[in-house]
């Protein structure tokens, strides 16, 4: 519908004025966008082939002709980090759109409808919750066995707790309007309520915390694949490299370096971008905002 | 000030094409039905403190074409009690019947039917729109909810339609709540209710939250609305002035009871319970002269607590002419004139002695 445009336009152009505004947020998404370029486009781009075995060249310091030096195997380390980024790019957003699927569900429902319901379901996130992330990960994919697929759910499910919790937060507040008791008064359903008057109104924060649990989706898939439990080879994943560089982390440092700093600029991007979205979108920071307007 | 909205004797000609928006066929039942009706309807809420009686044994008949107001202090259960027509609360005891029907028992899903029938207008059009949906999605809700129009182009000119009635221009439709003032949004609020054509309206403190000026005009809108449609309206307010301009009928509400009703003029001039003399000695006065002869009637202490409410009649602690009978038994509402009652045990004699003291 038009009137639902409208809204999103002038959301969506606020968002945009408040990342230019922001130097690091500006930076921040420059290097998404440099990794979305790398990821979708990272095997025609790479200057050769991931699994090209060039004996003689084996271990060679970064140079114009292997910017990022080569392996033990003399496979060129730039390509291999580039079509890595791919795999990073899909776990996290496969498995974060697992978690935000189903944990603003369960979420929606239990915030919505209370009683045993919310009881039921908040208290097996909570059992979720409980387990260290990387800890869980491990059990699921120990169970499911390792993998690419086995570690997006593994993921997906250890973040689904978070969404579950900041949407029954949000549902919390917003059930308790008047506008959701005038929806109520005019007849409409609890899931036309849920959908129309409460999803749109805690949208905001599930934004936030979609853009931050990237960052930390990514680092998990670097953790299982680091601990051989990720993808598997020849397949590059840059936990997995990083765990091959380490033997060689004496004398031969961009094994390590390149993979590590590709993580790294990831989580901080995704993070630096999150920050600047929750000061953008957090309704409490809005009030704020709009109060010193008002004065001014 | 940026009420846009047209000359008030406009909106009789839209009223007039109106026969057609509604149904196309005019409304034409007996004067006087039933539309909805209270029968010691009692809610009360638990709350740490104990269980608050909100409403506790009320009865009232809402008939046809007629507006029925109902006054009291905030905490006195008339909000409540308004809630209860709709069954946005469910009732402790009691019953609740709409066009003659018990609903007191309804599922949540015969309900939403229901909720055809009886719309609401809210306090505050601020926080009754949702911010997110534009005011023509926000109109358009009992629509889509019921299935009363067909396609989204019949629902747009519904939807400029109702705009109309209450006032407002048609490109208002693509606007959110935060571009419209307070005026704009009650009106709104009220085209929501119109949407689809209930039997009765529950104004819970339509223009409490407004501006004095914009406050006229949103009564004079309701007033003609009333008249062009033959809507039927619950009109709830602490402000008596308000109530005795809007109603055919008024009730005043005192700890969760009915204490007093009748027609407006019956109230004004003659009041019966000394709680309701009270309340009209607030009120003042145009008459430079009259208001220096007005004497007030101070009532001691605040409001006693809907926890536990006192024995015997309920306003015998605020009451200046309480006696020891008042503290033995709790007074009924009994017929004073026709149509005219008070729940006091001494009715009239109480206000007389008042007045005179």
């Amino acid at each position: 519908m038009s009137e639902q445009t409208i809204n999103h336009e002038g959301q969506l152009r606020r968002v945009l004025a408040a990342l230019r505004r922001d130097p690091l947020a500006l930076t921040g998404s420059l290097v998404l966008v440099v990794l979305v370029v790398v990821g979708v486009g990272g095997s025609w781009l790479a200057p050769s082939g991931i699994n090209e075995v060039n004996v003689d060249q084996m271990l060679q310091p970064p140079s114009w002709a292997h910017p990022f030096g080569t392996d033990e195997l003399g496979r060129d380390v730039l390509s291999r980090v580039m079509v890595a980024a791919r795999v990073s790019l899909q776990v996290g957003l496969v498995s974060v759109g697992i978690a935000l699927v189903v944990g603003a569900t369960l979420g929606l429902f239990a915030g919505y409808y209370r009683g045993w319901l919310d009881n039921v379901l908040m208290r097996c996130m909570d059992v979720l919750f409980a387990f260290p992330v990387l800890l869980l990960a491990v059990a699921i994919v120990a169970v499911l066995g390792p993998g690419l697929v086995t570690a997006m759910v593994a993921i997906g499910v250890v973040y689904t707790p978070i969404f579950a919790r900041v949407t029954r937060a949000g549902v919390l507040s917003v059930r308790e309007q008047v506008f959701v008791r005038a929806a109520v008064s005019v007849g409409a359903s609890d899931l036309r309520i849920m959908r129309r008057h409460v999803l749109p109104n805690i949208a905001a924060p599930l934004i936030v915390q979609t853009s931050l649990s990237l960052a930390f989706a990514i680092l998990s898939e670097a953790a299982l694949s680091f601990l051989g439990l990720g993808v598997q080879p020849p397949d590059p994943a840059w936990g997995r490299m990083l765990f091959d560089g380490r033997g060689f982390v004496t004398d031969a440092w961009w094994l390590g370096f390149f993979p590590g700093a590709a993580i790294f600029l990831t989580v901080l991007a995704f993070n630096l971008v999150g920050d600047a979205l929750r000061d953008v979108l957090d309704p409490r920071q809005l009030t704020v905002s709009e109060a010193r307007r008002s004065t001014a | 000030m940026s009420e846009r909205q047209r000359a008030d004797d406009q909106l009789s000609a839209v009223g007039s094409a109106d026969g057609t928006a509604h149904g196309g066929v005019p409304k034409q039942r007996e004067p006087g039905e039933v539309v909805a009706e209270l029968d010691d309807l009692a809610v009360w809420f638990p709350t740490p403190a104990g269980v608050v009686r909100a409403v506790d044994g009320v009865s009232l008949r809402v008939r046809r074409g007629e507006t029925l107001g109902l006054v009291g202090e905030s905490g006195s259960g008339k909000s409540t009690t308004g809630l209860a027509l709709l069954r946005l609360v469910d009732p402790t005891s009691g019953t609740v019947r709409v066009g003659g029907e018990d609903v007191t028992r309804w599922s949540r899903r015969r309900l939403r039917a229901l909720r055809r029938r009886v719309a609401m207008v809210f306090q505050d059009p601020q926080a009754s729109l949702d911010p997110r949906l534009t005011i023509g999605a926000s109109i358009a809700e009992p629509l889509i909810v019921h299935r009363l129009t067909d396609g989204g182009a019949a629902r747009r000119r519904r939807v400029d339609e109702l705009l109309d009635m209450v006032g407002l221009r048609g490109d208002l439709a693509d606007r959110h709540p935060h571009e419209l003032s307070g005026g704009q949004r009650q009106r709104v609020g009220i085209a929501r209710a119109l949407a689809g054509e209930p039997d009765l309206i529950v104004l819970d403190e339509p223009i409490a939250s407004l501006d004095l000026s914009v406050q006229a005009q949103i009564m004079n809108l309701l007033r003609r609305l009333q008249r062009d449609l033959g809507l039927t309206y619950l009109f709830i307010a602490h402000d008596l002035a308000a109530v005795e301009h809007m109603s055919d009928r008024m009730a005043v509400m005192y700890l969760g009871r009915i204490v007093e009703s009748g027609t407006p003029a019956q109230i004004w001039r003659d009041p019966a319970h000394p709680y309701t003399a009270a309340l009209l000695s607030a009120v003042p006065v145009a008459d430079p002269q009259a208001e220096r002869e007005r004497r007030r009637i101070i009532l001691s202490g605040d409001i006693p607590s809907p926890v536990d409410p006192p024995g015997g009649c309920r306003f015998r602690t605020r009451c200046p002419q309480a006696r020891p009978e008042c503290a033995e038994t709790d007074p009924v509402l009994a017929e004073i004139d026709p149509d005219h009652r008070a729940a006091c045990l001494f009715a009239k004699e109480a206000v007389r002695a008042m007045r005179s003291a």
